[in-house]
């Protein structure tokens, strides 16, 4: 690239910088008392103008000192070890969550940063089902999980169910919703497929804000019970008759109790979710999901029923959306609409299709980045969320196809030792 | 041999105006090669997607006997062609599962045996023995066939890695998988080199000879068709304009005409 070439490309980038700079960083809203005022800082615009102008010729100068050839691509090689090496990950991985509530550093900020780290794991396990094997782009999974938080807190709010009966019966409806979403979208794939998802979402939602006999409309449902361990509460004060956590123990009351609990709650919930799929994955069930990703034609040829497989995929993946739904509600206590919005499953598709798709561990790594950067850039106040967006953009330049792209095969032949007398 | 496997009887296709498949009737017999030829756009392709239930035709009857059972191809649902009729099929541009490994291809072959060993995932879920065993068997089907193919040591590769060659051949082995009785086959030399097609023809005879099952043949290689068939039926436009032996329909003037086009009267 000659110079004046790169002055031009620089050019632009300082104007698609001022563009963006000028609405965010040049116009600041002030409380002047009675009305709000604008103060303009074209100063601060400046010099963000500059330091892209800068930056982006400066490295487009290092580029084109680098020594250019075909960029190696890295296919196999790793295969054999990879299964050792995940499997000790998942083994630390699973001593560490273990371990954190307990940890020195760890305070009440820590462990409900986990636990809310682990939610988006669950979902994103249970939206892998869907997108990651079976290729079904959803933009509307929010709505499983709304169904299995309205259902915990209605069963429990009503009925007076526990927890632990609700919990499957919060995972039936969602998978019963999941089937409704699966019926009319079965010939749809991609672009059209994710539309209809995500007016689907949309439904749900709005639903719930109108239904108001039902749900409390935008004003939610309060005082959902709080789940207990084995009939003991959470409680300073038990209600006659009962006993609490802490009297059963012989400790002295701790509201960090309660959330101990539903971090190592969540993370049983989690750690199902992922042995099932997992399970799932390399059973017939899980083959022909991906078979219907890779070619549906494929499948109708060999006798798979396109239809129940679909409908399996949305079934399932909606369920653990619908359990890890029910634990939202049990931990927050309090739902409303305004928790299942469609920013809500945009994160989770994020966090599967930065994971890399279809990859267990991939989505482990990513919910803990997407939630663990906004926290990590909390000091920045409103700048977080540039922040984060940049983080989003070097991640997609340096992994194009996500964290972790190896799929592992469900079955390998070196597992099975040939046996001559079982050849036809 | 008695009953026909596959008999064709006044099969027509028509697309809007368009008629494809115009009042085509044939027999494949079990145990046999039949060849469907015809120049491009005689109708080869859509005759396939009649029988193997991507398309339901406008009118005819296509019925397979198997097991002293007869199935009425033309009334049953797509995937069901391949579960209960038995009758598996290739296509013309490979359509193998390409993110997949060659073993893992083959094993979807086998779902429906599977799922059923599997207690549809209840069981399998919790490693039931039995599913174990029922696996177990199906990767030994599937080291068979990849046997059979030429490429065992090929079994943990991707599909979509493997040379064009073996990724035709794996397809021919992922439809065996099915067990089917009749075997159709689109093009299965489309792209191979005289070697491999002579390869080829080694593996039908080898499928005819030991499975038993019948193969209807789409191509357009002559070494192929002439070499391994038992009965050519020849199409032009939609329609049926021959059919017999090789030797008998390449003497044939009608294909004669068809493929090479009219000869001048006065020349």
């Amino acid at each position: 690239m000659t110079v004046p070439a790169m002055l031009r490309d620089a050019g632009l980038a300082a104007l698609v910088a001022l563009a963006l700079a000028l609405p965010v960083v040049g116009i600041r809203t002030v409380d002047t008392g009675a009305v709000l005022g604008l103060d303009y800082r074209f100063g601060w615009v400046a010099i963000a103008v500059g330091i892209v102008f800068g930056g982006r010729l400066t490295a487009l100068l290092l580029y084109d000192r680098l020594p250019r050839g075909p960029r190696r691509i890295r296919t196999k090689g790793l295969a054999g070890r990879s299964r050792t090496l995940v499997r000790y990950a998942a083994v630390a991985f699973i001593v560490f969550a273990a371990a954190l509530p307990q940890l020195p550093f760890s305070d009440r900020y820590v462990v409900d940063t986990a636990t809310q780290v682990l939610i988006y794991v669950m979902l994103g396990w249970g939206l892998n089902v869907v997108v990651g094997l079976a290729g079904l782009l959803d933009l509307g999974y929010v709505a499983f999980y709304a169904v299995g938080a309205y259902s915990y807190a209605l069963l429990a709010k009503n009925f007076g169910l526990s927890f632990w009966e609700c919990l499957p019966l919060a995972g039936a409806f969602a998978a019963f919703f999941g089937i409704l979403l699966g019926f009319p979208v079965l010939r749809l794939r991609g672009d059209y497929l994710a539309i209809v998802t995500l007016g689907f979402g949309e439904m749900i939602r709005i639903l719930l804000i109108n239904w108001t006999t039902l749900t409390g409309g935008p004003n939610g449902l309060t005082s959902i019970p709080r789940p207990d361990f084995f009939g003991l509460a959470f409680t300073r004060s038990p209600a006659a008759g009962e006993t609490a956590f802490h009297e059963f123990f012989g400790l002295a009351f701790s509201t960090q109790h309660r959330i101990t609990f539903l971090y190592y709650l969540i993370l049983i919930l989690a750690l199902v979710t992922g042995w099932a799929v997992e399970r799932m994955r390399r059973l017939p069930v899980g083959r022909a999901w991906e078979a219907l990703r890779e070619d549906e034609i494929a499948c109708q040829s060999l006798g798979i029923n396109r239809t129940t497989t679909k409908l399996t995929a949305f079934a399932i993946g909606a369920s653990f959306g619908g359990f890890a739904g029910s634990f939202f509600a049990t931990r927050q206590g309090f739902i409303s609409p305004e928790s299942f919005t469609f920013i809500e499953s945009a994160t989770i598709l994020a966090i599967v299709v930065l994971g890399g798709m279809g990859s267990q561990v991939g989505v482990v790594l990513a919910a803990t980045v997407l939630v663990l950067l906004p926290e990590v850039f909390r000091d920045l106040a409103h700048y977080r969320m540039m922040v984060f967006g940049l983080a989003m953009v070097l991640i997609m330049v340096w992994r194009p196809t996500g964290f972790v792209t190896q799929r592992t095969p469900t079955v390998r032949l070196s597992d099975f030792t040939p046996d001559p007398g079982a050849a036809r | 041999m008695s009953e026909p496997l596959l008999s064709v009887r006044n099969l027509t296709m028509r697309f809007g105006g368009l008629t494809a498949v115009d009042d085509v009737s044939f027999d494949a017999d079990q145990g046999a090669i039949t060849a469907v030829i015809g120049p491009n756009g005689a109708g080869k392709t859509t005759l396939f997607n009649c029988l193997t239930g991507f398309y339901r035709p406008s009118s005819g009857a296509l019925h397979l006997q198997a097991a002293g059972h007869v199935h009425r191809l033309e009334r049953m649902q797509g995937h069901r062609i391949a579960r209960r009729a038995r009758v598996a099929r290739t296509f013309q541009n490979i359509r193998l599962f390409p993110g997949m490994t060659a073993l893992e291809n083959l094993l979807i072959a086998q779902h429906n045996d599977l799922m059923r060993a599997s207690g549809f995932t209840f069981l399998g879920i919790f490693g039931w023995p039995g599913y174990r065993r029922a696996e177990a068997a199906a990767v030994e089907k599937a080291r068979y066939w990849l046997a059979r193919m030429g490429m065992e040591e090929r079994g943990d590769d991707l599909a979509g890695q493997l040379p064009y060659g073996a990724q035709r051949r794996l397809e021919i082995a992922r439809a065996m998988c099915t067990e089917p009785v009749l075997l159709c086959l689109d093009e299965p030399a489309a792209g191979l080199n005289p070697r491999e097609s002579a390869e080829l023809n080694q593996i039908l005879l080898l499928i005819r000879r030991e499975h038993g099952c019948g193969i209807l043949l789409i191509e357009h290689d002559m070494s192929v068709v002439m070499g391994i068939s038992d009965r050519v039926v020849v199409l032009e436009y939609g329609r049926k304009i021959a059919e017999g032996t090789p030797a008998e329909v390449s003497r044939d003037p009608n294909v004669i005409r068809a493929y090479l086009g009219e000869e001048e009267s006065a020349a």
